[in-house]
């Protein structure tokens, strides 16, 4: 077959149908990963929940949007209230966002009635590999700088170096900073978040 | 006999990463770890595969005048599909790889392959050509890979092997990229003159 010359109408002719193709090709695979893609972000989530709640069997209330603002910047949380096996609310677990060393920190904590902590997972972090990285597991329980058990109203939650409880990433004071703001700013977004889910409690009981 | 020269010629002879010196945006980045690097070659290699095998069979309707523009196109469209489909099955891969799957599009193997390659020979030697330059992209940024996790943080796919006081921190970094990258091609170069 000869090649098409490159007059005005074949070019415009062939860049068209490409397009169209191409197009038609996406919009189909799209259409054929758009709920498996949805299942997994539902199933990361609720894997989340249930790690950092205790790992029982659970069920979530609800899921609130909480703005803060701290140092005059807002912060968007989202907080989702979780019952136990029983149906009594037995904390949240609260999505905070911060800025680490590379890039946007978000940590999923959970918080038990009292607002101690019940344990973390690194939702989203764009950390050093082999120093900031191990945030996912350095201050969980049996890490060195385990916060686990604490409260953020109890503790001095913050870094050694800042006068704290907390033990830091060594050579990584910057991302443990953040990690840790991250954990009190979500506690201050829980306390904010269950008065709202009171008054919802609340208003249930009328009916 | 043909076939198996391509391949070979895309895995070795012009070695995409250590011959060619194309790509070295994901190269460098991207092989923090071996699991990583593979993964990244093996996404590479398969929309150069899809996009070498698509172009050289529109080669004769795409005008010469627009056919960078319709190879981008296509180029783009596979590697928005692979997306796709590492989000719904994959998701784990996908986190670790972030901003670099999309990057795939600009990647200069794809678009220098369907320039040099595709654009010219049959569907089936570009499929070829696509299978070597791929393969020789995956095995290089999986020996970078593994070199870095090893002397960075003791393990090679995750097994550990040295003790964590022997861990050299800088090979995890950029610059351990750079000088690792250095050494490999000049242990590639003295192997092809002996």
């Amino acid at each position: 077959m000869k090649k098409l010359e490159s007059s005005l109408t074949n070019m415009v002719v062939v860049l068209v149908a490409v397009a169209l193709v191409t197009g038609g090709l996406l919009a189909y695979v799209n259409h054929v990963t758009a709920a498996p893609i949805k299942a997994q972000a539902e199933k990361t989530l609720a894997d989340g929940i249930k790690s950092v709640m205790g790992g029982k069997t659970l069920t979530v209330a609800s899921n609130d949007s909480v703005k803060k603002q701290f140092d005059s910047k807002d912060f968007i949380f989202i907080v989702h209230q979780v019952n136990n096996a029983q149906g009594k609310p037995m904390g949240a677990a609260v999505e905070s966002t911060t800025q680490g060393f590379g890039g946007d920190l978000k940590v999923l904590v959970g918080f038990d009635k009292d607002g101690s902590i019940l344990g973390y997972t690194i939702l989203q972090s764009a950390e050093t590999p082999g120093l900031g990285q191990k945030a996912s597991f350095w201050f969980q329980k049996g890490g060195k700088g385990n916060i686990i058990g604490m409260n953020p109203v109890k503790n001095n939650m913050t870094v050694n170096k800042d006068g704290g409880e907390v033990d830091a990433i060594t050579a990584s004071t910057i991302t443990s900073r953040a990690f840790l703001k991250a954990v009190n700013q979500a506690y201050q977004a829980y306390l904010g978040g269950s008065t709202d889910a009171e008054s919802g409690a609340s208003k249930q009981e009328h009916n | 006999m043909n076939y198996i020269k391509i391949f070979f010629n895309g895995l070795i002879k012009e070695n995409p990463t250590f011959v060619l010196l194309l790509g070295m945006c994901p190269t460098l980045a991207t092989t923090t770890s071996a699991i990583n690097g593979m993964s990244m070659g093996l996404a590479t290699m398969f929309v150069l595969i899809c996009s070498n095998l698509a172009i050289s069979c529109i080669k004769n309707l795409t005008p010469d005048m627009v056919r960078i523009p319709v190879f981008v196109v296509v180029i783009a469209a596979f590697v928005t599909i692979l997306q796709m489909i590492m989000q719904a099955y994959v998701p784990a891969v996908n986190a670790a790889l972030g901003i670099y799957i999309p990057l795939i599009v600009v990647n200069c193997i794809i678009l220098g392959r369907a320039e040099a390659f595709a654009c010219k020979n049959g569907p089936l030697e570009s499929v070829f050509d696509g299978i070597g330059i791929g393969c020789g992209f995956t095995l290089a940024l999986t020996i970078l890979g593994s070199v870095r996790e090893l002397l960075g943080a003791g393990s090679i796919f995750g097994i550990h092997l040295l003790p964590e006081t022997y861990n050299i921190l800088l090979f995890v970094l950029p610059p351990g990229a750079f000088i690792t990258l250095g050494f490999l091609i000049a242990i590639v170069n003295k192997l092809k003159k002996a």
